[in-house]
């Protein structure tokens, strides 16, 4: 498996060549935050048709296929579109708050991408309490949400702000619970160990019972993070029109468009961080062949193609079910998945103390 | 205009080139070329039906016709995400302020398509005391699609001459459709409207 | 009906009689709701259901036609009341014994300028606010120049009047308000994903839970009924594709049945069947697109695309002979506009046999899901009583346990018959609802699968005179529309042009209803009740 780590050490060790420590490290910062941008705008465009896709697929539809091959470009196109669009001012709001709130929302999941193990020795940080990090920075973005419900001086967009506050404090808890049963079966918050220790089994089959429960509660509460459907009430189009940011035009809604895809992105990739080895190559202890040959192929890959795999189940999710209503969908957090959630931890902890695991 | 004029698709394009080779002042940068690109193939509708039309609207997104192939199924709920209106139906007299509003909702730029026979003159209800005769009086059109409900083929033909029309803007002038447009707004004018 | 007519001269001796296809009572105003009570109380006349009020201008004299039935009897009245005061008409509302009355009044209020006296709400319904005359009237001055087009936001006003009757016999203008100063009111509508067209629902919340609705309709006024008093009959026809343009072939079936009875005409067997399979084939299509429409607004996407996939093909059948997608025009007087297509049977029972597997699929999809369960199951509850007392009928009032199909108390055309089963459903919730539009596809089915194997030969169209003149007269007639009981009022005054075609839509009681049992409810299921009550916004509007 080749390890990034060298290359990165490379670019450290020439540029110290010849320049001082603090401006190789601010170049690298600078560099890291070009790349990062990058790779953020490239990603979400990449998801909106991908969503489109997958969506007309299981519509018996085509999907977007006039703008570029298969459609490639239609999100591209959308982009332009939407950074010319004019952004509408509104009397009678908070403005500051208005204009910060997309922002706030963005940089929530700009924030998580640094932790994420993109590749083997391929993360921008790696220190000891990354889960707790990455958990901590995807709150921001109920900040943003419930702002920009908040100064659009809108009802509507205030409903859906304050639906979208209660439904993520509550979902929260069961991201963190059963992200906790995953943390206590590594022993660790550091991301790089975790994955490091998945290099035999993934934790998933590792783990089996508890694991598969925390996976199950970690892909329902995810998916009400990232508001999408069956939970996707704080936008439900048909009864809030847009929810939290009807107000919004231009590049500003273009950020809440684009978040909410990274979000999509950032779940998985946690999921397949904490289940499914985050970049490490499927290997099953004692098929020496088999597991050289997934040694093949770059970490980079696996790691992306998972988080698509998992993006994708989420996808069809949205596509399947009915919405739920404000009140169901509370019951179904506090009454079922916190309980579950905290025999699950319990269950673990057994398991870890007896051994029972693989 | 001949009736050959009718049939051909590519009119305006058409209309551009000779212009062109006529050696017409066209100043055209790859940016702009790049924006109008982005503009005409990035056509989001408002969700917006006041009655038969709007249903073919939705045949028009569903499996037969796709209009996703387009890239125009983000039909989107609100006003000032959306970058045109289909006003599929009829406009009556009370409904009238409503588009008016929802049309200076809407984002620049902005475009119309008067969709369906009732949009475009009335219609069948020419006699009514309480219908919009034709929805050009209140807000500017850019598209004109005729037809009791127009079928799903000709409104995918719309879209598409309004993405055309998108695409040489630039030629025809971005200002001079915003000084139409100003000119119209300035004819039309709201009173008394308090934010 | 002589025996009615009995009980109720009994009852009002002042009362006179006209014979006709409905019994008609001409009652004075001052009597009007002492007789209500008795007709709606008396068991044996138990006239529960009131179909529809009539407003009328007779020139000299303004008035109203009430059409009321008896579910328990299966029996119908007409009761006209009149007043000569052209310039504050006023009569007594019968808004507390029918529930659905008060949005009846409205109507006629709006229409005729008729106050009624008792009523608790009477603001316009349609029009707007400022708006000035009242259309329906003869004398009705139409230049744009009184009620020109504006793009002003029309005013608002939280007040509305109501007329009381003081003991001393004088009447008294209250104002009342409609929210109550502390409320927080929340705008859906007109422009509104869930509101199915140009629908307003003025909403008090507290919280997610609905306090009140206020409906406001009129965003698609487009003054039909007036416009067929200026047009020939034939010509009034192709109006009815443009109410309920799902249920189009009804619609028309309907006044074509109503001027053929006018004028004596007969039409013949194949036309009849022709009809009804359009009817039929219409209301599959028509289900099948609220089936896919309500999924959508529970957030169900997917399931519109299945579900007009089945009506895509019922269209190209119907295109294929009618020769257009929605707006058909196809039934006309004496018979249909053409023949039936070639292909027409091959394609009907290629239909039938993919239908089947399509409802299984639909269920598949989403009616077993749990979280379509909870979120239909219990959610805006319609007693009978209610369903009654609000007219809502079709196939929400057939989910509250009212047999209510028109096909079955009435049977019209050919109905008769045929062998089908009237769906009915006690549970009264939107699940309910939804539940009996499914089994109303494989009834319809069920229809035409008997008819597709004989369609008699025979002329499609009679021999009707090119200047059609019907006799003077009144006539009222059912059909059962796509979304419920659809009422055609016709009054002739021997010209080319009817005198006032009235236009009894299911849609208005619907929408009216929705106040009713969104209380107490959360915001989202208004989205479902709405949903389930299937209510087209062009149908009520008119």
């Amino acid at each position: 498996m080749f390890d990034f780590s060298i290359l990165t050490e490379w670019i450290h060790s020439t540029l110290l060549g010849f320049m001082p420590q603090w401006l190789a490290v601010t170049t690298e910062c600078v560099l890291i935050g070009l790349v990062l941008l990058l790779t953020y705008s490239v990603l979400a465009l990449f998801y909106i048709w991908f969503e489109r896709k997958v969506c007309a697929a299981f519509q018996c539809r085509l999907g977007p296929n006039r703008v570029g091959p298969f459609g490639l470009l239609q999100s591209v196109a959308d982009m332009f579109k939407i950074l010319i669009k004019e952004l509408i001012s509104l009397k009678h709001t908070d403005k500051f708050l208005f204009a910060l709130a997309p922002y706030l929302v963005i940089l929530a999941s700009m924030l998580a991408f640094a932790v994420l193990p993109w590749g083997n020795g391929l993360q921008i940080i790696n220190f000891n309490i990354g889960i707790f990090f990455l958990i901590a920075v995807s709150s921001i973005g109920v900040l943003g949400i419930l702002l920009a419900g908040w100064s659009s001086n809108n009802k509507f967009t205030l409903i859906g702000a304050m639906r979208s506050g209660a439904q993520m404090v509550s979902y929260e808890l069961s991201i963190g619970l059963s992200v906790l049963t995953m943390v206590a079966f590594a022993g660790t918050m550091n991301v790089v160990e975790i994955v490091e220790e998945q290099s035999n089994l993934w934790f998933i089959f590792s783990g089996h019972i508890p694991a598969i429960i925390a996976f199950i509660i970690y892909l329902i509460a995810g998916t009400a993070e990232t508001n999408r459907g069956p939970f996707d009430l704080p936008e439900a189009e048909s009864e809030l029109t847009a929810g939290y940011h009807t107000e919004y035009s231009g590049i500003h809604f273009g950020f809440f468009y684009l978040a909410e895809y990274l979000n999509l992105f950032i779940v998985s990739g946690v999921a397949t961080l904490l289940f499914f080895g985050g970049w490490m190559p499927l290997h099953f202890p004692g098929w020496d062949g088999f597991n050289a040959i997934m040694d093949y192929i770059p970490s980079v890959v696996w790691f992306i193609g998972k988080a698509i795999a998992l993006s994708f189940v989420i996808i069809w999710f949205k596509w399947t079910f009915p919405r739920l209503r404000i009140d169901q969908m509370l019951a179904l957090e506090w009454k079922y998945l916190l309980p579950i959630n905290l025999f699950n931890l319990v269950l673990m902890v057994l398991i870890i103390v007896y051994g029972l695991h693989f | 205009m001949p009736y050959e004029a009718w049939k051909d698709n590519e009119y305006i394009e058409s209309l551009v080139k000779e212009l062109q080779e006529s050696g017409a002042n066209v100043v055209v940068g790859s940016l702009d070329k790049l924006i109008n690109w982005g503009r005409s193939n990035s056509l989001w509708p408002l969700t917006f039906a006041t009655s038969c039309c709007g249903i073919e609207f939705v045949s028009l997104g569903a499996a037969r016709y796709d209009m996703a192939r387009f890239g125009w199924e983000v039909a989107r709920s609100s006003p000032r995400q959306a970058d045109f209106i289909m006003v599929a139906g009829t406009i009556v007299n009370r409904m009238a302020p409503v588009v008016r509003r929802l049309y200076d909702q809407l984002a620049e730029p902005k475009y119309v398509i008067a969709c369906g026979a009732c949009a475009v003159s009335g219609g069948p209800f020419k006699k009514s005391y309480h219908v919009v005769m034709g929805v050009d009086q209140i807000i500017p059109v850019d598209v004109y699609l005729p037809g009791c409900p127009p079928r799903p083929e000709a409104m995918i033909y719309s879209i598409m001459q309004l993405s055309r029309k998108i695409k040489v803007e630039r030629f025809f002038g971005g200002v001079n459709r915003q000084q139409k447009q100003a000119d119209f707004l300035k004819e039309h004018p709201i009173e008394g409207v308090e934010d | 009906m002589a025996n009615i007519q009995e009980t109720i001269a009994k009852l009002l001796p002042e009362a006179t009689f006209e014979e006709g296809d409905i019994l008609m009572v001409n009652v004075p105003d001052a009597k009007w709701h002492n007789l209500a009570k008795e007709l709606k109380e008396n068991k044996d006349l138990s006239f529960d259901f009131l179909v529809t009020i009539v407003g009328m201008d007779w020139t000299e004299t303004l008035g109203c036609i009430y059409y009321l039935t008896s579910t328990k009897h299966n029996t119908h009245l007409s009761v006209k009341v009149t007043t000569d005061n052209r310039e504050k008409p006023m009569l007594h509302s019968v808004s507390d014994l029918w529930k659905i009355a008060g949005i009846f009044e409205r109507e006629v209020y709006d229409f005729f300028g008729i106050v009624f006296i008792g009523n608790p709400d009477m603001r316009r319904l349609f029009l707007s606010i400022d708006w000035k005359g009242y259309p329906l009237r003869k004398d009705y001055d139409e230049s744009a120049d009184l009620n020109p087009v504006t793009t002003e936001s029309e005013r608002q006003s939280d007040f509305t009047d109501t007329y009381v009757e003081t003991p001393d016999g004088t009447v008294e203008k209250k104002e009342v308000r409609v929210f109550a100063p502390e409320d927080f009111v929340v705008n859906i509508g007109p422009q509104h994903p869930a509101t199915h067209g140009v629908l307003r629902f003025r909403t008090a919340v507290d919280g997610e839970i609905i306090k009140k609705i206020d409906v406001y309709m009129g965003y698609i006024h487009r003054g039909i009924e007036k416009i067929c008093e200026k047009l020939t009959y034939p010509q009034t026809l192709h109006f009815m594709d443009r109410l309920d343009y799902f249920s189009a072939h009804p619609y028309h079936h309907c006044l074509c049945m109503t001027i053929e009875q006018a004028a004596g005409i007969e039409i013949s067997r194949r036309a009849q069947v022709i009809r009804v399979l359009m009817d039929e084939l219409s209301r599959i299509a028509s289900h099948c697109l609220f089936i896919g429409t309500y999924c959508m607004d529970l957030g169900a996407t997917t399931m519109l695309f299945y579900t007009l996939r089945v009506r895509e093909q019922i269209l190209d059948i119907m295109e294929k002979t009618c020769g257009a997608r929605m707006t058909f025009n196809y039934e006309c007087i004496g018979g249909v506009m053409q023949d039936l297509h070639p292909d027409f049977v091959k394609d009907v029972k290629a239909l039938l046999e993919v239908l089947p597997k399509n409802i299984k699929e639909y269920n598949k999809i989403f009616t077993g899901n749990v979280i379509a369960k909870n979120r239909m199951e219990g959610v805006g509850y319609l007693s009978h009583e209610d369903a009654i007392n609000w007219s809502v009928t079709g196939p929400s009032g057939r989910a509250s346990g009212w047999a209510c199909d028109v096909r079955k108390t009435d049977p019209y055309s050919i109905y008769s018959e045929l062998d089908f089963e009237q769906v009915v459903r006690e549970e009264g919730d939107s699940m309910a609802r939804f539940k009996v539009r499914m089994s109303e596809m494989e009834q319809s089915a069920k229809i035409i699968s008997q008819l597709i194997d004989n369609i008699p030969d025979g002329e499609y169209c009679v021999k009707v005179p090119k200047v059609l003149k019907l006799p003077v007269g009144r006539w009222f007639r059912t059909v059962e529309g796509c979304r419920g009981t659809f009422g055609i009022y016709l009054e002739s005054n021997g010209d080319t042009k009817p005198y006032r075609l009235k236009i009894a839509p299911p849609c208005l009681p619907a929408a009216s209803v929705v106040d009713h049992i969104t209380r107490g409810s959360k915001i989202a299921d208004l989205i479902t009740i709405g949903g389930s009550l299937d209510y087209i916004v062009p149908d009520m509007d008119r």
